[in-house]
């Protein structure tokens, strides 16, 4: 795309977060939608795009009465989001629809209309991986990381400080599912959930949804909020099963997906102010590092023990507290979007000083997908 | 084996002659005749150059222990914790699987320690393949 072609012009998550079991799936997306269009002074008859996943798009438009020219309900998990946003500016820029919307909803823990888990015996992961007692992310996201641990020198000790370096955060952020401080020993105290995974090195499982409106960057100056341009975008898909990830060490949707978005940015590392990783497991913040760049190939664990994301550090990292301890619903690609936007109009409640340029990067599946969305506060 | 309380794999037309295998007490990977690429999970053609020319063989069944973590939160009809495994295969293909003859701890699993494939009848028709270390514990 054309950097700063398109911008996000509202932007905005449900009302409640956490817990709420009063909500369905459906009115989750809807409860977000609204606070979003809200946000910037749309309705629904406004909108002539719509963007999302878990739902279809065709449930999301009838529910909130939008008729549109354009969707697009690509679901590779939870970094699906920051795929619609790379579709709609293209679907923007090529005239197909002029106001997007995306929503988010979510009861993972509530299950209020949700479905179910798990794979179907005939596909590969059913074959191939289920038999041997995979019982969902905890136990098949944490898969590479012992090798990873192994070759790059890695301690336990490290991976718990990407959780207590996060819980830091979450003690700035009041809508923070978890905001008491811990230290290495607690996490390491914590009760082992898959070894070398302890419980708050896994992220939470919570309720909640969110929105984004996005149109051109031309007509943004028209609306209320302050414009966040989209400045460079990438995606990229990997293997279904984590047990045939390419490589062990990094993740190569991370590598081809940041590759293309900093290249359309013509930024390098050095140029961003924050960055949101999403973190469903610990180790989640040393791939995304290294993968996009900003760590070489095993420094991405030393890079966060030493203190350099943690607030007042060099990198400012998943500043709402992150999946660890914000919130994750299940698919929470769409809460690192809400905080590179918060960050960008200057409302976060962990406020990086001066905060210009966001990268977020999500991950779909267990380093199934890859997405990564470059936001900038100025038009280029 | 009429209690065989785990999940199941169900095989399809393409992974058939891996199931058969296992169940005869083979362990098949398949080759591209074209570029010699090996390559797993099974499908009838190469990932690597798309050649539908592949053909089945029967693998080495050795392997190292690639990575693992040990699962406290037990899939139905699995007793925790237990290791989900990953081997790598000396074909340089990676495989999970259960490791048994092993006490199922951090101490015991050693990382690259060498490991050979074994076979577990779960039902009449399916039999998986499992890994246990090479001459017995480590």
């Amino acid at each position: 795309m054309k950097p700063g072609s398109v911008a996000v012009v509202g932007a905005a998550e449900t009302t409640q977060m956490g817990v709420i079991p009063d909500m369905s799936v459906i009115q989750l997306h809807a409860d977000a939608a609204l606070n979003t269009l809200k946000d910037c002074g749309l309705t629904p008859k406004d909108i002539d795009g719509v963007a999302t996943a878990g739902e279809s798009p065709v449930a999301i438009s009838h529910y909130l009465g939008i008729k549109p020219t354009w969707v697009d309900g690509t679901s590779v998990g939870g970094c699906s989001f920051m795929l619609h946003v790379r579709h709609a500016a293209a679907a923007i820029n090529e005239g197909l629809c002029s106001t997007v919307l995306i929503t988010h909803g979510e009861s993972g823990r509530s299950r209020i209309g949700a479905g179910g888990w798990g794979a179907a015996a005939a596909s590969l992961a059913g074959q191939f991986e289920a038999p041997y007692g995979t019982s969902g992310p905890p136990s098949s996201f944490t898969i590479p990381v012992l090798r990873y641990m192994k070759d790059y020198g890695v301690t336990e000790e490290q991976l718990a400080m990407v959780a207590v370096v996060q819980r830091e955060w979450a003690g700035r952020n009041p809508r923070a599912s978890f905001r008491d401080p811990i230290t290495v020993e607690d996490v390491l105290n914590s009760r082992i959930i898959a070894y070398p995974f302890h419980l708050l090195e896994c992220c939470l499982v919570t309720d909640g949804g969110g929105a984004l409106i996005m149109t051109s960057a031309d007509r943004a100056k028209d609306f209320p909020t302050k414009p966040i341009y989209i400045i460079g975008t990438g995606e990229s898909v990997e293997s279904p099963m984590v047990s045939q990830m390419y490589d062990f060490h990094h993740s190569t949707a991370f590598q081809i997906s940041g590759k293309k978005a900093f290249a359309e940015a013509g930024i390098t590392p050095k140029d961003v102010d924050h960055l949101m990783v999403y973190d469903a497991f610990a180790h989640l913040p040393w791939y995304g590092l290294e993968g996009l760049g900003f760590c070489k190939p095993g420094e991405g664990p030393a890079f966060i023990a030493e203190g350099n994301t943690r607030p007042g550090g060099k990198l400012p990292l998943n500043t709402n507290g992150g999946g660890l301890s914000y919130m994750h619903s299940g698919m929470y690609g769409m809460y690192a979007l809400q905080e590179s936007v918060r960050q960008l109009r200057g409302t976060a409640p962990a406020q990086v000083p001066g905060a210009k340029i966001s990268v977020a990067q999500g991950v779909g599946g267990m380093f199934a997908a890859a997405g990564t969305i470059i936001m900038a506060n100025e038009r280029p | 084996m009429a209690d065989y309380r785990k999940p199941l794999p169900q095989p399809t037309p393409e992974t058939k002659p891996f199931w058969d295998g296992t169940k005869s007490g083979e362990l098949r990977l398949q080759r591209c005749q074209s570029c010699s690429h090996v390559y797993f999970p099974p499908r009838p053609f190469c990932p690597e150059c798309a050649s539908r020319s592949v053909e089945w063989f029967k693998a080495s069944g050795k392997g190292t222990l690639h990575s693992y973590v040990i699962n406290h939160r037990p899939a139905p009809g699995f007793d925790a914790p237990y290791a989900i495994a990953i081997v790598m295969l000396a074909e340089g293909v990676k495989m999970m699987t259960n490791m048994v003859g092993v006490e199922q701890t951090p101490e015991a699993l050693k990382l690259d320690m060498p490991v050979e494939v074994t076979f577990e009848q779960a039902t009449e028709d399916i039999t998986l393949p499992k890994w246990r270390p090479v001459g017995g514990a480590a």
